[in-house]
């Protein structure tokens, strides 16, 4: 309750456990699942979990920078296919596992330029001409999937060239490609959201927007700049989802943004804004990514699968604001 | 229970009350006769709205009984004691902008037939409420077309509407014209016939003088002194707020005033202010005085960018620049201290560093990263100087009391490196101690060769601490006390008045 309590062992101890209290229950999970099914704590099953999640945890890192800022991206989901079928039809080769016929770079480079744009779209309508984010992204969902749909003319963009076909199966060692490009990406964006100016502008926006403002802060440019940046990791999950399914699929990665923001809020990022951590993501993301699993390993139905995932989400909001109350 | 005037209808003794830190309230008592005006006076923070929130069921005393028509008044909810006929009219509105006039009034009581709503019994009973106020209204308009002293009479005559036996008023005037306070002290002698008490919360002597039976001043969370109203004068009520020696409070200034480093031509802003000129020197304080809605504060947020003026001209250290965001005025060495500390002056999820460093990141760190340890240092640094309580840096600014999160704000300012130090309100709901400590701030800010504007409503503030003092009313300046020894509580006033 006052200052003095803080100073001692016990509330320091109060302290350490409500920041890490996602952490710890994602290792009580894993320690019950490791006891509970003999696949579980397997090197090829915990490597699977983290390729089956890494489009989902890239997602939701762009989504924390939005949420961030008080704003939100429902975009995610159509825009990621969006991406990935552009990708798909410049990655094509002849026939399937043929040689490319652009160079490697150029469907990185449209699919992310395309991701940008969609993310300076939702920027645009939400800093500049002040448009609540939900209504804005909501709009831009359904343009990004109607615009997937009608480049692809519905149908997947199949025969994907040799180098990339391979990618979404091959890695380094044990790592999957995939796998390598989330944990660069949590890197990247967790030392932009903790260790620059930028990161603090947006937890400050999300706060405070007027006293951001009146800090000096260009709070139009961060908050435009923001939907920019999450367009581009969108991009990049969506490169990421085509080559796993070696297609680009123009129907994919519906409810992905649902499923993005879950890991974040699970994560303990405020949906109100100001508040929250990349970490926090990553976490949130794994603890979606190893329930299912361990629920498949168990034998248990998706359909209780989707059940438990929206459970753990109304626990995880509701611990915090246990967590909030008892301060 | 039996009537008459002597009955105390409300008795509270001994209450205490602690917060964060500060002692709100030291065993005050208070006690309400029936039928009656009983003012409370004292300085901000002295104790009344805490006592009132106590008393409502908003807050929970720490030692103390209540007693409300005789009985024991134990568990009060803000619901509950609005039901046992207690209501108030709090000092910031609180109502629905997007509501009718009568859904305001009647919130949370809705006249309803099987559930529903009977739109047409609810806006008839709402005129009629109003017609007893002598005010014209639409009940059918909405809350957020009305101007703040039109919502604040449906404020007052919804908190009639209770059908109460105590009306708490809480600042009621602040935002209401002449003619409304006459029609409202026309209902206030209305309801006293009736049989209705009246706790009147005011700063405004002549108010309290008009229509109170009884006075109570607080000071610093005790209370010093019950009157008769009939038995007292201004000077009585004043030494009893006051009750210190001034001179203790605010430390002398030592220093000469240097070149002019500000000067403001014919600033307006209809209809917040028109035609405003000042000037400040280094090392001067200039302060700013007049009534609420004097437009002291749109001045300051102009002069800061935060909004736009419609005319007028900014001289800094003589030349004219154009200032349209608080990023050019940060970058010309102005420092902005918002009498709306949660709302402008600090990020309240942020911890302390970062909202010490937030406006000077950029200053600081020339390149995209910050340097941990760096920002560190200098938020210590901060923290030290400005005597911030707090157990450490990262300590959310949010669970900081109202004095040290106001440091916060000085401090930011000051680490900015502000040559120009605008201060609006910087005292406002602080403590006694931590005041004189800001008091302190001030005078060595100006020591050190800075410029400060000091925009203040309590007058004893801009007495001890101005060089100068420009006075607003309504927008208009008029009049610029030049010489320190002019300028005294009477001198002010008379200016604000106008």
């Amino acid at each position: 309750m006052n200052n003095i309590e803080r100073n001692n062992i016990g509330g320091l101890f109060r302290v350490v456990f409500r920041k890490y209290a996602i952490l710890l229950a994602l290792i009580i999970l894993m320690l019950v699942l490791s006891i509970m099914t003999d696949k579980f704590m397997t090197q090829d099953n915990l490597i699977n979990i983290l390729r089956q999640i890494s489009v989902i945890a890239i997602l939701a890192m762009a989504a924390t920078f939005v949420i961030i800022t008080g704003g939100i991206d429902l975009s995610c989901g159509s825009l990621l296919a969006l991406c990935g079928v552009v990708f798909a039809m410049y990655a094509r080769g002849e026939e399937s596992g043929a040689d490319p016929i652009y160079p490697l770079i150029i469907p990185i480079v449209i699919a992310v330029v395309i991701g940008l744009t969609f993310g300076a779209l939702n920027g645009v309508l939400v800093s500049v001409l002040k448009l609540a984010p939900f209504i804005v992204t909501l709009g831009t969902m359904t343009i990004a999937r109607g615009t997937a749909l009608l480049i692809s003319n519905g149908r997947p963009i199949s025969d994907m060239s040799g180098p990339w076909k391979d990618f979404g199966k091959n890695g380094v060692g044990i790592f999957p490609y995939l796998v390598i490009v989330m944990i660069v990406a949590f890197i990247i964006t967790a030392i932009v959201l903790n260790k620059t100016k930028y990161g603090r502008y947006l937890y400050a926006i999300g706060g405070n927007e007027e006293a951001a403002r009146a800090s000096g802060i260009r709070t139009l440019w961060v908050k435009l700049s923001v939907y920019v940046l999450a367009g581009g990791l969108v991009a990049v999950a969506g490169i990421l989802q085509a080559t796993r399914m070696t297609v680009g699929q123009p129907n994919v990665g519906s409810g992905y943004e649902l499923q993005a923001i879950s890991a974040v809020v699970i994560g303990g990022t405020s949906l109100s804004g100001g508040t929250g951590a990349m970490w926090g993501t990553l976490v949130g993301a794994v603890i979606i990514g190893v329930l299912n699993n361990g629920l498949d390993l168990m034998g248990v139905s998706s359909f209780w699968q989707q059940i438990v995932s929206g459970i753990i989400i109304i626990a995880a909001v509701l611990l915090d604001i246990v967590n909030k109350k008892s301060k | 229970m039996a009537s008459g005037q002597d009955q105390y209808i409300l008795e509270m003794r001994s209450i205490s009350k602690a917060f964060v830190g500060v002692q709100a309230l030291s065993d005050v008592d208070f006690f309400l006769k029936k039928g009656t005006v009983h003012a409370l006076m004292g300085e901000n923070g002295a104790g009344k709205s805490t006592l009132m929130k106590i008393l409502t069921g908003m807050y929970h005393e720490d030692s103390g009984d209540v007693m409300y028509q005789g009985e024991p008044f134990k568990h009060r909810s803000e619901l509950l004691t609005l039901h046992r006929g207690i209501s108030m009219i709090h000092q910031e509105l609180s109502y629905v902008p997007e509501l009718t006039i009568a859904d305001n009034i009647f919130l949370g009581r809705e006249v309803s037939h099987l559930g529903i709503l009977d739109t047409a019994e609810m806006n008839r009973r709402a005129e009629e409420l109003l017609d007893k106020l002598n005010v014209k209204f639409d009940p059918k308009r909405k809350m957020s077309d009305l101007m703040v002293s039109e919502q604040q009479m449906i404020e007052i005559a919804k908190a009639i509407s209770y059908d109460a036996n105590i009306i708490i008023m809480d600042e009621p005037t602040s935002a209401i014209t002449d003619r409304e306070i006459d029609q409202l002290f026309g209902m206030i002698k209305d309801l006293k016939g009736r049989g209705v008490s009246i706790i009147y919360i005011s700063h405004k002597m002549d108010e309290i003088l008009r229509i109170a039976d009884y006075v109570t001043v607080f000071r610093d969370g005790k209370n010093v002194n019950s009157y008769d109203a009939k038995d007292i004068d201004i000077g009585t009520i004043i030494r009893d707020m006051v009750g210190r020696d001034l001179v203790d409070v605010f430390s002398e200034k030592k220093c000469a005033l240097g070149e002019e480093v500000l000067r403001v031509e014919n600033f307006s802003r209809v209809p917040h202010f028109k035609d405003v000129s000042f000037s400040v020197h280094r090392g001067e304080i200039v302060g700013f005085a007049g009534l609420m809605g004097a437009g002291r504060t749109e001045i300051m947020r102009c002069l800061f960018g935060m909004d736009k003026p419609d005319s007028g001209e900014i001289y800094i250290k003589g030349e004219k620049v154009d200032i349209d965001s608080p990023r050019s005025a940060i970058g010309r060495s102005i420092g902005f201290v918002s009498e709306d500390r949660k709302g402008v002056g600090l990020v309240l999820p942020l911890s302390v560093r970062d909202n010490i460093t937030l406006s000077s990141l950029s200053r600081l760190f020339k390149s995209f990263l910050l340097k941990g340890k760096q920002e560190n240092a200098v938020a210590d640094e901060i923290i030290t100087k400005m005597r911030i309580k707090t157990p450490n840096r990262y300590q959310c600014v949010n669970n900081l009391s109202g004095g040290n999160q106001q440091k916060v704000v000085i401090g930011k300012a000051v680490l900015e490196g502000a040559e120009i130090l605008i201060m609006d309100e910087p005292t406002r709901g602080i403590d006694i101690g931590t005041k004189s400590e800001i008091y302190k701030l001030i005078v060595d800010l100006a020591e050190q060769g800075n410029a400060v504007i000091l925009v203040s409503s309590e007058l004893p503030e801009l007495v001890g601490l101005s060089d100068k003092v420009v006075v607003l009313h309504e927008g208009e300046q008029t009049g610029v006390i030049a010489e320190k020894r002019d300028i005294s509580q009477e001198s002010i006033m008379e200016l604000a008045i106008a």
